[in-house]
C-alpha cells in the first residue's frame, strides 16, 4: 500500500441537488481553505467524481476519447480505488476548465503526447481513494464505529462486525460534508481487481449500433448546415465573389464571405456543396503562390549546412568521425502527412446576442474555448464548449483552426450553424506533419562498433508556435524526442537541432510525434551500420544494449517470436527497429515485407514485443499498437502531401492513400509484465514501424530506402 | 416528395432527386449513425444496405432508393446476420475512435448475410472498401469470423 499526503489538491462539497462531489486539482494549488463543506461553493458544477444521493456515480472524463480507450482507462482508474463497478459508471465529457482538469504533463487541459495515463495514474486513483475514504468515514460516523472496521465494496460500505451496510448513494450527503483526508491510502498493485484486467471498453456498445455521437452529429433546432473553401494557397485572400448561382440552388440559404474563405450556409449538406461548387471565387493567391515541395526540401538541405542547436553531447563525436577511417554518412527525408481522420473537421456554432455556444471534437478544450471567445468578441465565461467523441484526432484535434473558422463564420449566421468540411478542404488545409531533413554519421571501430554518432535534424518548430514557453533557447524538445534518448551504448554522441520553417503551409503534430520521425533516421541508420561491418542486425543491435536490460528485453522477446534468422523465400525479408524515448516505453517491432516483382510492396506480418510498464488495460494497449501500426504503415509505404503553387496536390483518399483491410499485415504483440512506472502506449506502434518496414524492404531488394514513403521511392530506384 | 422506407418506416422527403440518401439520413431524417467520410465513395463510412446490398450513400441518388428498402446501422441489429457482427464487433472490441464503424458493420453484415463461412479472400473483397484510420482492421477481420462460427463468446483472452 503506498500512503500520499494529497490534501493540498484534493478538494470535495457538496454536489447541486444532493451528493458528493470530488475534484482533483492537478493543474493549479487550490488556496488552503479549499478543503471540506466550507469550500463546497466554490466548486465548479462539474469534477472528477460525483456520487449522487440516488448512487449514481458519474466520472467527469478530463481526457477526450479519439480512440485511444480512455474512456475506459480512466474510469478504470477511479474505479479500482473508488470500489465500484465499471460498468456501473455513467461518464461525462469534462467542460473547458484548466483549473479542474489540466493535463499535469502538459500544463493545461489536452489529450496528445501519449500522456493520458502516466500523467493521470496517481491523481485519479488519488481521487478514487479519497472519494472512498470519506464514504467509509461517513459510514463509520453514522455508526459511531471505528473506520477501520468498514469497508467499501461495490457501492456499498459493510461494518465487518455486524453485517450492517449503507449504499454510497445513502452517504454520499454525509460524506460531502467531511474533509478531505489528510493522508490517502492507495491500494497495492497486488490487490487490484481492475488494473491490469482487460475490462470490457464503455464506449463499444454505442459505437456498434450508431448511436456515439461525434461532434459532426450535433443536430439543433433550426441549425443550418456549412461547408467552407478557404483560400488554396496558404495566405491568400478572397478577391472576388459571385454568388448568384449558388444562390439559386435550392436548399441554399447564405453566402458568408470572410477574408481568407467562402462558405455556403444550407438546409442540408448537399445543398451546401452544390453552393460551394457553383461559387465563382477569385483568389489573391498572396505570398505564397509558387511555392512548391521543392523549393521547401531546398531550404531545408541548404539549412542543414548550418550548425544546429546542440541537445546532447557526449565526448566529441564530430571529431571522431573526421578522423574515423570507417565512417558512414546519411541524408535522410520524411515527408508532409495528413492526419486524414475519418470525421473530417467540423464544428457547430451558435452566437447568440450575449454569448456562444460551440460543440465540437477538441483534443484541447480550453483552447478551443478561448479561440471561439477571441473570435466572437465574448469573454471566455460567456463561450460555452460542448465536447464530443471525436472521430480520430492523431494531433489534428490539438489545433482549433477550425474551432475559429467555424465562430468567425457562425457570426454571420441567424441561428446555429454547423460547419462541416469536406474530405477535400480536410486533406487541402491540415495542419500537417512537417517535412524533416536529417543528416546522420557515424565512425566505426576496426571490430566494427560505432564509437561516435552524430544527428542532425532540421525542420520547423511546433513547439514554439504551439507552447512557446516550452521552445527554450533554439531547442524544440519534441524535434528530438528519440534521438536524445538513444541507447546503444556509443562513447561519443552529438545531437543537433537546426530550425528551419516550412513557407506555405501550417505544420503541427502527428500520431507519434518526433519519435515517428526520428526512430525511422535511427533505426534505419543502425540498420545501415550494421550491414557496413556485416552483421545480423538483431546481434549488432543487442551488442549495444548491455547497459539497457528493458531494450535488450524486448529485442530478444521480438527477434524470438518474429522466428528472426529463419530463412523466408526469395522477395521477402525481416527489419528490425527499437523505440525508446521521452515515453518511457521500450519497444521493438520486426516487420516481415513481400517486395513482388512489379516492385509491390507488402507488408505480410509484423511482431511487436512492447515493455511500458504497468499495464492498465492490455486489451486496450494491444489495440493500440496494432492499430498504431497501421496508421505508420500508411505513411511509411504511400503518405506524403506535396505542394505545387502553393496548393496541396492531395484531396481524397483516392490520391492520399491509406492502408486497407486487404493490406494489413498479421500483427502480433507481446507485452512484457512489469511493474516499472506507465508509460506512453497511444504512440509507439506508430513511431516504430516505419524502420521495421523499410529495413525489411532493404532486406528483400538490397535497396536502402531513406526518404518516405518507400513505395514511390523504390520505384524511383529501380 | 419522395417516399423512402427506412429500417421498416415510411418517410416522405421533400428533396432533389439526385440528392445522395447519406445527406437525406443525416440531415433531413435525422439518422446521424451513418458517417460522411470521403463523399466520393472511398472510405466506405456511409455504407448502408438497400434491399440487403450493401451501397455507398454518399453516391447514392435518393431516387435510386426510392421504392426500395434502406437499412442503416441503428437497425441492423434486428437482422440475423447484423446481430452476429454486433455481438462479435462487442466481443472482440473492434471499434477505437469508431466513427469508420457503422460503415464496416454493414459491409460485414450484407457479407456474413449473403456468404455465412466467408474466407479470407472474401472478406478481403468485402471489406477492402471501408476505411479506418484507427487501424481496427485485425479485429474486424476476426471478428467477422468470429460472428460466422456462431454465437459471440462474452469476455476473451488477455
Amino acid at each position: 500500500m503506498e500512503t500520499v499526503s494529497r490534501r493540498d489538491f484534493l478538494i470535495a462539497g457538496s454536489a447541486a441537488g444532493g451528493g458528493l462531489l470530488l475534484a482533483c486539482l492537478v493543474g493549479e494549488r487550490p488556496r488552503p481553505a479549499a478543503t471540506g463543506a466550507a469550500a463546497a461553493s466554490d466548486f465548479a458544477p462539474n469534477a472528477f467524481v460525483r456520487i449522487g444521493t440516488d448512487g449514481g456515480v458519474t466520472l467527469v472524463m478530463p481526457q477526450v476519447e479519439m480512440g485511444q480507450g480512455m474512456y475506459t482507462s480512466m474510469p478504470m482508474l477511479l474505479a479500482e480505488e473508488l470500489e465500484v463497478k465499471l460498468d456501473e459508471v455513467k461518464l461525462e465529457h469534462a467542460p473547458p476548465s484548466d483549473k479542474l482538469y489540466a493535463n499535469p504533463f502538459l500544463g493545461f487541459q489536452a489529450t496528445g503526447g501519449s500522456t493520458s495515463v502516466r500523467a493521470f495514474y496517481e491523481p485519479l486513483r488519488q481521487a478514487g481513494a479519497a472519494a472512498r475514504t470519506m464514504l467509509v468515514a461517513a459510514a463509520a460516523q453514522t455508526w459511531n464505529v471505528d473506520p477501520s472496521s468498514c469497508r467499501a465494496q461495490r457501492g456499498v460500505v459493510t461494518h465487518a462486525p455486524t453485517g450492517r451496510t449503507l449504499t454510497y448513494g445513502a452517504l454520499a450527503d454525509k460524506a460531502a460534508k467531511l474533509p478531505v483526508p489528510a493522508q490517502i491510502t492507495l491500494k497495492a498493485p497486488k490487490d487490484f481487481t481492475l488494473i491490469g484486467t482487460p475490462a470490457r471498453r464503455l464506449d463499444t456498445p454505442e459505437k456498434v449500433n450508431g448511436t456515439a455521437m461525434f461532434g459532426i452529429d450535433v443536430r439543433l433546432p433550426g441549425m443550418k448546415i456549412a461547408t467552407v473553401a478557404a483560400s488554396p494557397v496558404l495566405g491568400g485572400k478572397v478577391a472576388g465573389l459571385d454568388e448568384s448561382k449558388a444562390k439559386a440552388i435550392k436548399g441554399v440559404r447564405q453566402v458568408v464571405r470572410l477574408d481568407d474563405a467562402v462558405a455556403v450556409v444550407a438546409d442540408h449538406m448537399w445543398a451546401a456543396k452544390q453552393g460551394l461548387a457553383a461559387l465563382a471565387v477569385t483568389w489573391d493567391d498572396g505570398p505564397n503562390a509558387n511555392i512548391s515541395t521543392a523549393d521547401i526540401v531546398q531550404g531545408l538541405a541548404a539549412a542543414s549546412e548550418r550548425p544546429g542547436v546542440v541537445a546532447k553531447k557526449e565526448g566529441d563525436a564530430p571529431a571522431a568521425i573526421a578522423r574515423s577511417k570507417k565512417k558512414v554518412e546519411a541524408v535522410y527525408e520524411v515527408p508532409f502527412l495528413a492526419h486524414a481522420t475519418m470525421e473530417p473537421m467540423n464544428c457547430t456554432v451558435h452566437v447568440r446576442k450575449d454569448g456562444c455556444e460551440v460543440w465540437t471534437g477538441s483534443q484541447v478544450l480550453t483552447r478551443a474555448q478561448a479561440v471561439a471567445a477571441e473570435a466572437s468578441g465574448f469573454p471566455p465565461e460567456k463561450v460555452v464548449v460542448h465536447n464530443h467523441l471525436l472521430g480520430g484526432g492523431f494531433g489534428r484535434r490539438l489545433e482549433v483552426d477550425y474551432v475559429a473558422q467555424a465562430v468567425r463564420i457562425a457570426k454571420k449566421v441567424d441561428g446555429p450553424v454547423k460547419v462541416v468540411w469536406t474530405r477535400e478542404e480536410d486533406i487541402q488545409h491540415d495542419v500537417y506533419r512537417p517535412y524533416y531533413y536529417d543528416r546522420i554519421a557515424a565512425a566505426l571501430s576496426p571490430a566494427g562498433k560505432p564509437v561516435a554518432w552524430r544527428h542532425k535534424i532540421v525542420g520547423p518548430s511546433i513547439i514554439a508556435r504551439w507552447a512557446p514557453p516550452a521552445f527554450k533557447d533554439g531547442l524544440d524538445e519534441d524535434a528530438v524526442d528519440a534521438a536524445v534518448h538513444v541507447l546503444y551504448d556509443i562513447p561519443a554522441v552529438q545531437i543537433e537541432y537546426v530550425r528551419h520553417e516550412e513557407p506555405g503551409l501550417n505544420t503541427g503534430w502527428w500520431r507519434g510525434v518526433g519519435p515517428t520521425h526520428n526512430v525511422f533516421v535511427i533505426e534505419s541508420f543502425v540498420d545501415e551500420l550494421a550491414h557496413a561491418t556485416k552483421q545480423d542486425p538483431v546481434a549488432f543491435r543487442r551488442a549495444l544494449l548491455a547497459k539497457a536490460p528493458r531494450a535488450r528485453g524486448v529485442l530478444e522477446l521480438a527477434a524470438k517470436q518474429a522466428g528472426w534468422g529463419t530463412p523466408l523465400p526469395a522477395g521477402r525479408g525481416r527489419g528490425v527497429s527499437l523505440l525508446y524515448s521521452g515515453w518511457n516505453t521500450y519497444m521493438v517491432q520486426i516487420a516481415e515485407v513481400e517486395v513482388s516483382k512489379a516492385g509491390e510492396i507488402g507488408v505480410r506480418r509484423v511482431v511487436c514485443a512492447a515493455d511500458c510498464g504497468v499495464v492498465v488495460n492490455p486489451d486496450i494497449v494491444k489495440a493500440q499498437i496494432e492499430g498504431g501500426i497501421v496508421f505508420g504503415a500508411s505513411s511509411t509505404l504511400w503518405g506524403q502531401v506535396t505542394l505545387k503553387n502553393g496548393r496541396v496536390e492531395q484531396s481524397n483518399f483516392s490520391d492520399y492513400r491509406v492502408m486497407r483491410l486487404n493490406e494489413t499485415p498479421a500483427i502480433d504483440v507481446h507485452l512484457v509484465q512489469s511493474g516499472e512506472a506507465p508509460g506512453g502506449m497511444g504512440e509507439p506502434g506508430t513511431a516504430c514501424v516505419s524502420a521495421a518496414i523499410a529495413n525489411a524492404v532493404f532486406a528483400a531488394t538490397g535497396k536502402r530506402i531513406r526518404k518516405l514513403p518507400l513505395q514511390p521511392a523504390l520505384a524511383g530506384s529501380a | 416528395m419522395t417516399q423512402l422506407k427506412i429500417n421498416g418506416r415510411t418517410h416522405d422527403v421533400d428533396v432533389r432527386p439526385d440528392m445522395p440518401v447519406l445527406w437525406v439520413l443525416r440531415d433531413v431524417v435525422g439518422l446521424t449513425g451513418t458517417k460522411f467520410g470521403c463523399g466520393i465513395a472511398a472510405c466506405g463510412a456511409c455504407t448502408v444496405h438497400l434491399d440487403g446490398q450493401p451501397i455507398r450513400s454518399c453516391v447514392t441518388p435518393v431516387s435510386v432508393a426510392a421504392g426500395k428498402s434502406i437499412t442503416t446501422i441503428e437497425a441492423i441489429g434486428e437482422t440475423p446476420a447484423g446481430k452476429k457482427i454486433q455481438d462479435a464487433w462487442i466481443a472482440l472490441e473492434v471499434p477505437q475512435c469508431g466513427y469508420c464503424q457503422s460503415g464496416q458493420i454493414m459491409s460485414a453484415s450484407a457479407l456474413l448475410a449473403g456468404t455465412p463461412n466467408p474466407t479470407d479472400a472474401q472478406i478481403d473483397t468485402a471489406m477492402s472498401g471501408n476505411i479506418c484510420r484507427c487501424g481496427t482492421y485485425v479485429r474486424v477481420r476476426a471478428a467477422i469470423k468470429q460472428a460466422a462460427l456462431g454465437p459471440a463468446v462474452a469476455g476473451k483472452e488477455a
